[in-house]
Order: C-alpha cells, then sequence, then structure tokens
C-alpha cells in the first residue's frame, strides 16, 4: 500500500513513499525532520499543529499524506524567506506575543491565514478567527496586538 | 563538619569520585574565568533546612572571546526567567545583554537546584547570580588593574570592558583580559552589589531572549530532539485509576512489521521507529481491566473531603475567637468550593532518555531536572553521576511539570530497548496523570459588631494548603487553620492532585475575598471601602487604591448592576489587587468578561515587560478556573481527556487586560509567575454578584451554576 507522493514543501519539491493513510504530522515531525509543527492535542482541537496547505491553516494531525500530493505546504520553519522574518514574526517578537513558545508556530500560520481573508481585521475579526487555537499560557491579548500591527505592516508599501 | 553532614544525608553524593568526575568536566569548559559556588549555598537559601551536598559548580563562566555563561539549574517553561535572570548578570556583571547565553536545567552543567516553582527563580537564585557576577567583575577589575597598571579605585567598567574613570580610552575588554588564562573562583563572600540606582539594564524592558527561536520553529522542546536509532513508545494506560491488569494479550501488536513490545511488570509498551505506527499498534493490544468501585464522584467529592480531613493546624491566632464570636452583632458564615483543574500545558510530558553503558542520557519536559536525575538513577540502579538529565524548552509547566512519571517510562524502556526511547504522553494521558488543582473547601465564619468592624474570623480550609490562608486584614480575633495539604494523601482524592500555578492560593483567596465582599454587602459598604477600612497594611492600601483609580472605581453600595468587582490577595510577599468588569446574560448565565485591572507589588522589577506578560498570562488563564475549567470524575475515572471537553479559555473570552506594577524598589525581587492568578475566582465571583445581585459559592462559575443559583434566589 506504499504510494507515491509528490508534493512541495517549504518552496522545495519533496518526493515521499510510503502509507498515504499517514498523518502529515507524524511525517513532518520523523520523515522530514522538520519539528516546528507540534502534536498538542491529535484530534485538530488545539491548533498547535497547525500548517498551510496551499495557504489554508490546517491541521496536520488531521491531514493524511495522500490528500497532499501536488499541493504546497508550508510550515513555520519555511515562512521566513531569504533570511528575512515574516511580518508576522517581527510582530509577535515586538510585541511579546509568546511565553513558552509551544503554540507559537500554530498561532503564526494561523494568523498567516487569518490576514489572507481579512487584510484590514477588526479586533472580533481576530479574536473569532483565532479562537480554535488554544494558548495554555495567556499570551493573547499580545498576539491580538500582534496580529493587529502585523496586518498593517503588510498592507503597507514596500 | 557541615560538608560531612551534608555529605552522608544526600543520595546523590558519593564521595570523592563524583567531585573529581565534575572538576574534570569543568576543566573541558575551556578558559577564561570561572565563578565557582556550592550547591549547599543556594540550597539553603531556597529553603532552610535543605541539607544539599557541598559541592562547587560554576554559575557563570567569562569567555575568552568575551561572551558570558550563566549556568542555572532554572528551566524556561515560558515565565521569562531566560531573560530575566540574564538582565540580572548583564546588569550587575556590566556586559550587554546580547552577550548572556543562558544554559538552563543541565545536571551535568548547572549547580544544583531545588526546582523551577513557587515564584522563586528571581526571587532566590537571582541574589546569588548577582553576587557572583558582582565577584566576577571585582575579578576583572583586579587583572585590569595590572594590565594598564592602575589602582583598582581610579578603574570602572561598563559594557564588557574596564576602563579608567579620568580617561574612558584607557580601557580593556574582559575578552582580553581573560585570554589565555583559567581561574575558578568560589563564591564564598558576600561582594557587594550595584545600587538599584545605577541600574541600565534591570528595570528596562527587555525583548523576550527565546523569542527569535520560538517564532521560527528553531526553539527545541524535548520532543524535538532526534537521536540516532531513537524509537518512539506507547504505553497500554489502564481506563481508571486504582485499576488493575487482568488479561493482556500483544501478541496482534507484535505482528506489526517493526514493532518491539516490552513488558516489565505493569509497564507494557509498543515501540517503533515512526509514533504514529507505535500508536496503531498499540490499540492491537488486548486488554482486561479491574476497575474497582467507589463512591467518590463528582457529586460525592466534597463531602467526601469533609469526612476524611485530618484535624488541621493553627497557622494563625489572634485575640480570643470564642469571645470575638460574643462580640459579634451580625455572624455570616459561608462554605466556598472549588473543584479540581488540570495544568493542561499544550506540550504533554515528554522525555528522551538513551541508556548507555555507563552513562544515562535524559532530555526532558520538566520543572525538576535534578529530581528527575535522582528518580532515573533510582528506577535504573545506577549511579547518579552516571545520569545527566537536559532540559530543552518546556512548552508550559503551571506546576504540572515537577512530576517526572515520563522520565522514569522513557528510561525503563530504554534500557529494556537498548535504543534510545521518546516517552511522549497523549492529550489522553496527559489528563489522566495529571496532578491536579485538588478540589477544596474554604469554611468562613465571621461576624460584624455594630459598627460594621469584623469582630472575628474563623477561617478552615480543607486541602487546598496553608498557602494565602491568613489573614492580612485587621479583625483582633483571628483564628485560621488549615486542614490537610495540596496533595492528599492516601484516601483523599481518587487520583493523584499536586501543585498548580499558586497551590492552594487560587482556593484560599476564592474563599476569604469573596466572604469579605459578602459581609461588605451585608455591612451595607461599597466592598473598597470596606476592605481599606480594614487594612493597615499600607502596601496592600497602596495598591488597591492604584487599581481604583486606573479602573475608575464607584464608591456605592453593591449590588448595583454594574457588573464590577474587587479582590485583592497575597502570595510569598507579592502582592496583588484586581478589578474586574463582567456582563451576565441571564437567559444563559454565560459571563463575558470585559475588562480587567490588575495592580501588582512584586518589589524590585527586573523585567518589567516580563513581569507584565506573566500579569496578563495569569489573569487569562485564571478564567479558566473560575468559569469553565473543571475535571470530571467517577472514581478514578476521569472523564474529561482532551480539550473537547476540558475547556480553557479562548480568545473569544479575552477581556481587557490593564498591568500596573506599582514601582517599590526598596524591596527585593519577590516572584511574579504565579500571585497574578490567584484573586480571579473572587474577582469575576463578586463583580457577577454586582451585576445580577446572586452570589457563587462555587467555582467554576458554569453558565449551569449561575442559572442554578438565580433560580434559586
Amino acid at each position: 500500500m506504499n504510494e507515491n507522493i509528490e508534493f512541495k514543501l517549504n518552496h522545495k519539491p519533496v518526493q515521499w513513499s510510503g502509507d498515504g493513510e499517514r498523518m502529515l504530522l507524524w511525517v513532518l515531525r520523523t520523515d522530514l525532520g522538520l519539528t516546528g509543527a507540534k502534536y498538542g492535542c491529535g484530534k485538530g482541537i488545539c491548533g498547535a499543529c497547525t500548517v498551510l496547505i496551499n495557504k489554508k491553516a490546517l491541521r496536520s494531525c488531521q491531514v493524511p499524506l495522500k490528500e497532499i500530493h501536488g499541493k504546497e505546504v508550508i510550515t513555520i520553519e519555511g515562512l521566513a524567506q531569504n533570511g528575512q522574518l515574516h511580518p508576522l514574526q517581527k510582530a509577535f517578537i515586538e510585541k511579546g506575543a509568546l511565553q513558552c513558545g509551544f503554540c507559537t508556530p500554530g498561532m503564526i500560520l494561523s494568523a498567516y491565514r487569518l490576514l489572507m481573508e481579512k487584510p484590514v481585521p477588526t479586533e472580533e475579526d481576530i479574536l473569532q478567527g483565532m479562537n480554535d487555537v488554544l494558548c495554555r499560557c495567556g499570551a493573547h491579548q499580545r498576539i491580538v496586538q500582534a496580529i493587529q500591527s502585523a496586518a498593517i505592516e503588510l498592507r503597507s508599501p514596500r | 563538619m557541615e560538608k560531612e553532614r551534608t555529605r552522608t544525608t544526600y543520595p546523590e553524593n558519593e564521595g570523592d569520585s563524583s567531585l573529581l568526575s565534575r572538576r574534570q568536566f569543568l576543566k573541558g569548559l575551556g578558559g577564561g574565568i570561572f565563578i565557582l559556588f556550592s550547591y549547599g549555598e543556594v540550597a539553603e537559601s531556597q529553603q532552610p533546612g535543605t541539607q544539599a551536598p557541598v559541592d562547587f559548580n560554576a554559575i557563570l563562566n567569562i569567555r575568552e572571546d568575551g561572551r558570558v555563561s550563566c549556568y542555572t539549574g532554572k528551566i524556561e517553561m515560558g515565565q521569562g526567567i531566560v531573560t530575566s535572570l540574564a538582565q540580572m548578570l548583564a546588569e550587575e556583571l556590566d556586559v550587554p545583554l546580547g552577550s548572556v547565553d543562558m544554559v538552563m536545567g543541565d545536571t551535568d552543567l548547572c549547580p544544583w537546584d531545588m526546582g523551577t516553582f513557587g515564584s522563586r527563580s528571581t526571587k532566590h537564585f537571582g541574589p546569588t547570580l548577582r553576587e557572583a557576577a558582582a565577584e566576577a567583575r571585582a575579578l576583572l577589575i583586579q587583572l585590569a588593574a595590572e594590565h594598564l597598571k592602575l589602582p583598582e579605585n581610579r578603574l570602572s567598567t561598563r559594557q564588557g570592558a574596564v576602563f579608567n574613570k579620568e580617561n574612558e580610552k584607557n580601557r580593556v575588554s574582559y575578552a582580553t583580559l581573560t585570554k589565555g588564562k583559567r581561574i575558578e573562583k568560589r563564591l564564598e563572600r558576600k561582594p557587594s552589589l550595584k545600587p538599584v540606582s545605577n541600574f541600565t539594564v534591570s528595570g528596562k524592558p527587555a525583548n523576550r531572549k527565546d523569542a527569535l527561536e520560538k517564532v521560527t520553529g528553531k526553539a527545541q522542546f524535548t520532543g524535538d530532539i532526534r537521536l540516532p536509532g531513537m524509537l518512539y513508545a506507547r504505553i497500554l494506560r489502564p481506563p481508571a485509576h486504582g485499576a488493575r491488569l487482568k488479561r493482556v494479550d500483544t501478541g496482534a501488536a507484535q505482528a506489526v512489521k517493526d514493532v518491539q513490545v516490552i513488558r516489565d511488570g505493569d509497564l507494557i509498551a509498543v515501540l517503533h521507529s515512526h509514533p504514529d505506527k507505535a500508536e496503531k499498534a498499540l490499540a492491537r493490544i488486548k486488554s482486561e481491566f479491574e476497575v474497582p468501585t467507589s463512591e467518590v464522584n463528582e457529586r460525592t467529592i466534597f463531602e467526601h473531603l469533609l469526612k476524611v480531613a485530618p484535624e488541621g493546624t493553627v497557622v494563625q491566632q489572634a485575640g480570643d475567637i470564642e469571645k470575638g464570636r460574643g462580640l459579634a452583632k451580625m455572624r455570616l458564615d459561608g462554605t466556598y468550593l472549588t473543584r479540581y483543574v488540570a495544568h493542561a500545558p499544550i506540550e504533554t510530558h515528554t522525555a528522551v532518555v538513551n541508556v548507555e553503558k555507563n552513562k544515562v542520557t535524559v532530555y526532558a519536559s520538566t520543572q525538576r531536572p535534578f529530581r528527575a536525575k535522582e528518580e532515573v538513577a533510582e528506577a535504573l540502579a545506577v549511579p547518579a553521576r552516571n545520569v545527566r538529565v537536559i532540559t530543552p524548552y518546556v512548552g508550559g509547566g503551571f506546576g504540572g511539570k515537577s512530576w517526572n512519571r515520563q522520565v522514569v517510562e522513557a528510561a525503563r524502556l530504554s534500557k529494556l530497548a537498548a535504543r534510545p526511547v521518546q516517552v511522549m504522553w497523549s492529550r489522553e494521558e496527559e489528563f489522566f496523570y495529571d496532578t491536579f488543582q485538588p478540589a477544596a473547601i474554604v469554611k468562613i465564619s465571621s461576624g460584624l459588631d455594630d459598627t460594621n468592624r469584623i469582630v472575628f474570623w474563623e477561617y478552615h480550609v480543607y486541602f487546598a494548603g496553608e498557602r494565602s490562608s491568613q489573614l492580612f486584614y485587621d479583625v483582633p480575633h483571628i483564628l485560621t487553620v488549615p486542614h490537610g495539604s495540596w496533595s492528599g494523601g492516601a484516601g483523599v482524592h481518587p487520583f493523584q492532585t499536586g501543585t498548580w500555578r499558586a497551590p492552594g492560593s487560587n482556593s484560599n483567596t476564592f474563599g476569604r475575598e469573596s466572604h469579605i465582599d459578602l459581609m461588605a454587602v451585608h455591612a451595607g459598604i461599597d466592598p473598597l471601602t470596606f476592605r481599606l477600612n480594614h487594612l493597615k497594611d499600607r502596601r496592600m492600601r497602596r495598591l488597591l487604591e492604584a487599581a481604583a483609580q486606573q479602573f475608575g472605581w464607584k464608591s456605592l453600595k453593591r449590588p448595583i448592576s454594574r457588573g464590577e468587582g474587587v479582590a485583592c490577595g497575597d502570595y510569598l510577599g507579592t502582592y496583588v489587587a484586581v478589578m474586574a468588569e463582567v456582563d451576565v446574560d441571564k437567559k444563559t448565565g454565560k459571563v463575558q468578561v470585559k475588562r480587567v485591572v490588575i495592580c501588582q507589588d512584586i518589589g524590585q522589577v527586573i523585567n518589567p515587560e516580563g513581569a507584565k506578560m506573566q500579569m496578563e498570562g495569569c489573569v487569562m488563564m485564571g478564567l479558566g478556573y473560575t468559569l469553565s475549567e473543571e475535571i470530571h470524575f467517577d472514581g478514578g475515572q476521569i472523564n474529561d481527556r482532551n480539550y473537547d471537553t476540558y475547556e480553557i479559555p479562548r480568545f473569544s473570552g479575552l477581556p481587557k487586560i490593564e498591568t500596573v506594577l506599582i514601582e517599590n524598589p526598596e524591596m527585593p525581587p519577590q516572584g511574579g509567575g504565579e500571585p497574578a492568578i490567584i484573586c480571579t475566582g473572587a474577582v469575576i465571583a463578586n463583580a457577577i454578584y454586582d451585576a445580577i445581585g446572586v452570589r457563587l459559592f462555587e467555582l467554576p462559575m458554569t453558565s449551569d451554576r449561575i442559572m442554578k443559583a438565580m433560580t434559586k434566589k
């Protein structure tokens, strides 16, 4: 039941052969050596394993590998490009929008998608849009501020 | 004499061979200046009476390239000491913050440490670190005096260099001074420290040193450690605490390709080079457990706790409680209940262990690496000196990672598999083996005299522990009696309980501050004024006044349907005052917290941004045990096993949080990781009372409980 699955991972082509029913999270963390996506609940509830698949923020613990054939996957490791942090990453640092940092990759990638859909988000948009991503340390207020600040930077002409 | 005593009482210290190996290890660290100090001294400062070995280990190392390494047995779990401790060191040594490298929680490299809990890192470890830095700075000035051929009193330090006070160009860098040298100096005397007024690094906001790694996915947590040949283990678990394994058939699991099944007594595990494949194989094990029946459940728990409660110890006594009772014109009694609450860090308990001949290497998500070292040594029957525990970043602890069960499991499995093994608990295992905040009861009997002053206060707390139980209000007749501690004991709780962020204080503060509010209402006095009427303590008065000003508190009799509440509290030397505004939907009982003003006095502040982050985090986390979090159970069976039914706070529940740090530079730094959480239950309960005129006596104040309380009224 080995399947050949080809996809783009952090801007580079990947060819992977194996059981296509395996969940992306574990293939990323073990076979592909990318540990930025975290295990938090295994049920798609907490969002710690969030990655971008064709720019949609999805829970990688719930995505079988066979479903990503031909698609583009971006993990937290692939968000900064050419040595440049993404505005969200910069804003999370500047606003102190993290504590233990375990939920941070999922937070940032979820916010990435939110800002694609709502480039000018209201506070309510952010609270609703991020509601299913869990942070136990309670960095919420600063995460909201970081997303607002990144939204402004993303909109400003560079 | 001191040495003899400690050596015979501490199992880890195995005499000279251990000291010798440490000496050699220190040599391996290379050149530069080392400040060494004894374990025992820190242990003593953390908990007087602790008997720890006298051994010297480096606390800081000024390297030949001018960078500075700080070695601490404390760990970083989000509370931010990776930054605040570096700030304290940079301040005292006069080096740029960016040149400090923190080495944390490595039992081979770092001085012994009891553990990271109780908001002690800045308070207790900080001063030792500052002394070490001051010692190093004095030594550098000595070296510079020779180098520059100037007397020491004409020299000063700044930004990693010693310079001539009269001619700043006449200078020499720390790097130059340490080059080619190897100086070990013991920290024994108390060097003089910089006065707070000269601080340039401490007290100033600093970005987190760990932020860049954490936003790029480079930060390594224990589960991210990959060792060659490592296997992932999944362990067979009982359905309930106290259950006994009757039958097990591992045949179907064993048949899975590349799976290794290990059985060692009750420890039955499936190992594979892929964690998800180990998980699948585990599901093929057939097992039968005998689950004992229990009368203890959610409905009977408080009755049960009162039945098994020990007599208690008086921790505070003033006046004569019977006399006080006689003086009361109005007597008010209240019983306040809090339920089991999970730590629920997003990172589950994880460990990677590699057992080799004469060497065991452990990576662990733990708040107590040195305890883990002893536990592994004991479980494997190897000398403790052969065990090294390394603590990567910890993905949240909150007191729950003071227990290292997963470390011992991984160690046993690595030994049997003869391979490195990772144990990463599933979310279900995390909820099952968590050491919950205990369910607890606070019973208060109190009375007002005819001038509306509290004349007596009799306080009993069951199983929360004594922290924050003592009354700081000015009352003539007081009796405070805690019964049992947070760890329970045999026959108390149907599962394990332990330290949960500000242990004991959440229950005690909920009880006390709710009851004070209740008394204010009966006295017909604004609850802020009522508190101030009974407060001589100037620190607490100042905090309450600051909170009132920031909040815009109106001194009015409550309830007045504004949804406003006040509460204050103390936790191990830190003072907190909180005001909150809530909305209660009377049709559904749903509470929305709109605004929280929190004022805190932690003495001298090292990293104001870091301190505020902790305050905000405490408010958010506190809303969980206040409004939604409780473990549902039936005997030893835990019914909440994931975040679907166990509801931790989310973005939609975020109030506007305003933090105020009250300046108190005369007082040495106190802890700031926990205190701001203790008032949350009471401040919200008091605000709900103000909103709907109904008081809740039990946490969490779920919609159901609010609806029931409204119906009763």
